[in-house]
């Protein structure tokens, strides 16, 4: 069936978003996408230290990942986000750059705590100082460990950003 | 009451520290270097030579029974004692619940002891881990290896003359060195804005 647009009206509810009532809604790729991507953040479960153990407080019931799509999951092969927490060691380095690795492209890094974006009071001999020196990082989220709301706006952060991104679910840049 | 007076006779009271101080005093003259009290906890340091004869000893005697090796570890005193490393083990005796701490002394240019996992299995981590830091050898280990740091790591990091924030750039660690080279042969293939 066409439709003739000449004798009904479009009625546009925001930028680049179109409605032909009653349940017809025209829109750009980018962002049926990008809306469906950053509404359903898969992280995968990785905690390395004490960040990990906020990380699951986040998780549970009480603050709730959920409600943002934020499910974790036990493969990076199914996963599209990592969220770095805690402490990187050099010897755990190469895990965490693997892990990364699996992971399908789009994906995207979260560095959680002082440790994973700078290498906090670990200024040693083992720790990584700062584990962007090896990841790509799009939000690094400070705090010793970071309260949970400090979490949950960082992954705000990273939706908007991904709100934002243009053509990324083409192979034409 | 039958059964209170047999736990009683079943688990008998302890010897006091400075007791069995002594008595390692009276059964190894030779050996016993000082003993010393710090907040009521006595330390007995000895010799390395014999440190299997005393743990073995402190172990199967009877009054004694040291069964619990509850921690061993060592220290660097460079620049404030000699000889300059203390090797401690934390003795405790389950049955009589009673404990001494003793301290062997193992000198710079010879970094060796006797291991004592033939009298406590439990040991086996304790002294790997403590050659892994402090790069004391344990003659008589099954397998002592690395246990913390990675297999191929060069120094001992609780040396008080190992650098804190390690040595440098120019001798990291090449694990280390693989991955930050993966990742700046993988960084073109990321995806910018």
């Amino acid at each position: 069936m066409l439709i003739d647009t000449s004798t009904i009206s479009l009625i546009q509810v925001e930028k680049d978003t179109k409605i032909l009532p009653p349940n017809v809604i025209i829109t750009t790729f980018d962002k049926l996408i990008n809306w469906g991507r950053l509404s359903s953040i898969w992280p995968t479960t990785f905690g390395l230290a004490c960040c990990a153990i906020e990380m699951m407080a986040v998780g549970a019931a009480h603050y709730d990942f959920d409600r943002f799509g934020i499910i974790f999951r036990g493969s990076p092969r199914q996963a599209d986000c990592m969220i770095v927490a805690g402490t990187v060691t050099k010897k755990m380095a190469p895990v965490v750059r693997r892990v990364y690795d699996q992971i399908p492209e789009p994906r995207y890094v979260v560095a959680m705590g002082s440790c994973a974006c700078t290498g906090g009071v670990f200024r040693t001999y083992n720790t990584v100082q700062g584990c962007d020196c090896f990841l790509p990082v799009d939000v690094y989220v400070p705090g010793c460990p970071p309260r949970p709301e400090a979490l949950l706006e960082g992954m705000m952060k990273l939706q908007e950003k991904m709100r934002k991104e243009k053509t990324r679910w083409s192979p034409w840049r | 009451m039958a059964v209170v007076a047999r736990r009683i006779s079943l688990y008998p009271a302890g010897i006091d520290p400075k007791e069995i101080a002594e008595k390692i005093k009276e059964r190894f003259p030779e050996e016993v270097v000082e003993v010393t009290e710090f907040r009521d906890q006595i330390s007995v340091i000895v010799k390395r030579g014999k440190i299997l004869h005393i743990c073995r000893y402190l172990h199967d005697d009877p009054y004694m029974l040291m069964d619990h090796l509850q921690d061993l570890s060592a220290v660097d005193w460079r620049g404030k004692k000699d000889p300059r490393f203390e090797v401690i083990y934390n003795l405790y005796s389950i049955r009589f619940r009673h404990k001494i701490r003793l301290k062997a002394q193992v000198p710079e240019d010879n970094p060796r002891i006797s291991s004592v996992v033939p009298i406590w299995a439990g040991a086996n981590w304790h002294e790997r881990e403590c050659f892994d830091m402090f790069g004391i050898t344990f003659t008589g280990h099954p397998d002592l290896r690395r246990i913390l740091l990675p297999e191929d790591w060069e120094g001992h990091p609780l040396r008080k003359d190992y650098p804190v924030e390690g040595p440098g750039p120019e001798k990291e660690w090449h694990g280390f060195v693989e991955v930050l080279s993966k990742a700046k042969e993988l960084k073109p293939f990321e995806w910018e804005e």
